[in-house]
């Protein structure tokens, strides 16, 4: 691989891999069963510089901010590429929001230019506030041939001729503002530097080699922090190869694997589970003779494998299961959200094993992994090489507050301090969850101490975001919180949001305001409903400018409700 | 060529039938994932049914955002 040491800054590295493996193939784009693209590291290259020198003609250059909007697919890692190159600082956005959430975030990360597929640009063009936007260009990829464009520019005839002048840039400089959440509210711009990455991406590929030769699928957008890494970053350093799938139908992933002989995937646990589903049900589907027969060697695998993954004894024995995957699968990441332990016991047991990780978005991608030496279901692993954990305030069983340190650590959430310093305390990042470090060092999670639930699909949601929704309920007042937050569980699994109801004096809950409640919750995206309510019957406590004391509130629904009887489901 | 109301109509109907929920239980207001209680992915399972029906292509990305039967049908409709 390319030695990160000698890099100062992502863009320089990647320079150094398209000089070192100009004849591998470093980028393929799979649209079911079409191929949109294959690019060797030579052919990305040019592509990226012919597009870099363009940029430079309009004027971007060192320390711009210019932000990505795009599902998975080879013009992200296009774009980004090129903008390293002339030293911008890259603000990748979650193509799952909305129009309005997007221009509260370009808007807030002060972005000059846009990337961005046609049909998101249309949302954007016609969300409130856009006229407010300040953006210099805007690129858009595959706009149909009549389109208005809105002011925007096609991508595929922006290009120029001639190589672009390459903006240097310093390790402590910032390469990208990623947004954690709190899109409704207030928006969470964490700033990673270029040694945040570098550092993480050097620990990562030492856990997890990756070689020419070596194919990852990507299924998950590359603004999420792990496929960035494990599926531009960490890939391209060391000359693999990456396989852009722009769909998540099971029945075209399925087909990838063998197709493009995928050496590893990275994807999130709703889609994990899904997966462990479909596999359930096909040995299922066998005649029991088969059946019996694949159950005997998924036990005997287990047997003979112990608990450290051996993928050729696996492959050997589980020929069909492995065949069916390409042949050449070593691992599959997952993270973003908490994976049941059974889910990744029955990919073990298959000879797959799934290395599942916990981050933040405030920690670069990961802050511990598990490096299979040995297999655990029960833990989030250990700790990255040069990633110190503790954890703060333990109570008598050792759970506390995970707190991290070292060099893939954000620098600071953009123009806000009192949030960074409630974050970052002597150069600890506190994240909010509650966690045990076991004798082996391995880190046990048990929920979250933060108002804050994360979904299956990896998205961190703030209750308090969530309120707007909800405006002109007529109710005296309400506040949304994390069930577990209410009531805390110690179970990091099924996250729920409540509204915590204050009806007027004399208003009965009747059927209507259920209705409402619904009608409002249903104008919500489905990883950001409310599952259901509870009843308060005190005013609630409010500070001297009238903001809810959310604490407080808290502590005494905890103290006088108890979560079974008081959560009503709607 | 199928009329939007017809499109829609169809959908209904074959969304019914998959996810197994009378008919007349689904208008064309309701959004999907909270009236079938599906997730994402199920609801990709309805993408697939529905452009085997309509020999038509739904992209994964461009139907981001679409969640009620109404929209879907438009989205439908454009491509027919």
């Amino acid at each position: 691989m390319i030695d990160l040491d000698q890099h100062e800054c992502v863009g320089s590295a990647l320079e150094a891999a398209m000089q070192r493996w100009p004849n591998e193939i470093c980028l393929i784009e799979a649209d079911r069963e079409r191929e949109n693209c294959r690019l060797t590291y030579r052919d990305f290259d040019a592509r990226g510089r012919s597009l870099a020198r363009a940029l430079e003609a309009h004027g971007f250059g060192s320390g711009e901010r210019a932000a990505i909007i795009m599902s998975n697919q080879s013009k992200w890692l296009l774009s980004a590429y090129a903008l390293f190159l002339r030293g911008g600082v890259l603000v990748p956005l979650d193509f799952k929001l909305t129009g309005g959430e997007h221009v509260q975030l370009l808007e807030h990360s002060e972005s000059r230019v846009l990337v961005t597929e046609y049909h998101f640009w249309r949302n954007i063009t016609r969300a409130h506030g856009f006229a407010r936007l300040q953006l210099d260009l805007v690129l858009v990829t595959e706009a149909p041939e009549n389109a208005d464009l809105m002011g925007a520019r096609r991508w595929e005839e922006f290009y120029g001729a001639g190589d672009p002048a390459i903006e240097a840039r310093q390790r402590r400089d910032m390469a990208c503002i990623v947004y954690s959440s709190g899109t409704g509210g207030r928006p969470k711009g964490c700033v990673l530097t270029h040694d945040n990455y570098l550092e993480q991406c050097k620990a990562l590929t030492r856990l997890y080699k990756f070689a020419p030769g070596f194919r990852y699928l990507s299924v998950l957008p590359t603004n999420h922090a792990i496929d960035f890494m494990v599926g531009f970053f960490g890939p391209f350093v060391c000359g693999a190869t990456v396989v852009h799938l722009r769909t998540l139908r099971p029945e075209f992933v399925r087909d990838a694997f063998p197709r493009y002989k995928i050496t590893y995937m990275a994807l999130v646990p709703m889609v994990l589970k899904n997966l462990e589903r479909g596999l359930r049900q096909r040995i299922a589907a066998l005649p029991p003779a088969r059946r019996w027969l694949v159950q005997r060697l998924i036990r005997l695998n287990r047997a003979l494998v112990g608990n450290r993954p051996n993928v050729k004894l696996s492959r050997f024995l589980l020929r069909p299961i492995h065949r069916a995957f390409g042949g050449h699968l070593r691992m599959l990441f997952v993270g973003g959200a908490f994976t049941e332990p059974e889910t990744l016991e029955f990919f073990f047991d298959l000879g797959i094993p799934v290395a599942n990780g916990y981050g933040l978005t405030e920690a670069g991608t990961v802050i511990t992994v598990n490096d299979m030496r040995p297999f655990r279901s029960d833990s989030v692993g250990k700790p990255l090489p040069g990633t110190d954990v503790r954890i703060v305030s333990p109570d008598s069983e050792g759970i506390g507050e995970v707190a991290a340190r070292g060099r893939t650590i954000m620098s600071f959430y953009l123009d806000d301090p009192e949030l960074t310093s409630a974050t970052i305390v002597d150069g600890w990042l506190m994240t909010g969850d509650l966690g045990r470090l076991d004798r082996s060092g391995h880190l046990q999670l048990f929920g979250r101490k933060k108002n804050m639930i994360v979904t299956s699909g990896g998205k961190n949601i703030y209750p308090e975001d969530i309120e707007n929704a909800f405006v002109g309920i007529p109710v005296k007042e309400y506040c949304i919180y994390a069930a577990d937050f209410l009531w805390p569980e110690r179970v990091p699994a099924s996250e729920q949001l409540v509204m915590v109801l204050r009806l007027e004096p004399g208003q009965e809950f009747t059927d209507a305001l259920r209705d409402e409640l619904e009608s409002h919750n249903r104008r919500l995206p489905d990883f950001k409903r409310i599952h259901g309510f509870t009843l308060w019957n005190e005013d609630f406590p409010r500070t001297a400018s009238m903001k809810v004391k959310r604490e407080q509130l808290a502590q005494e629904i905890r103290s006088n409700l108890q979560r079974q009887t008081a959560l009503v489901e709607i | 060529m199928r009329t939007q109301e017809q499109t829609l109509g169809e959908i209904l109907q074959l969304a019914a039938e998959h996810f197994k929920v009378p008919r007349e239980k689904l208008t064309p207001e309701d959004d999907f994932f909270e009236k079938l209680g599906i997730d994402s992915l199920q609801a990709l399972e309805l993408l697939t049914r529905l452009e085997n029906h309509f020999h038509v292509e739904l992209p994964d990305y461009e139907m981001q955002g679409v969640s009620d039967f109404r929209t879907l049908a438009q989205r439908i409709q454009e491509r027919l």
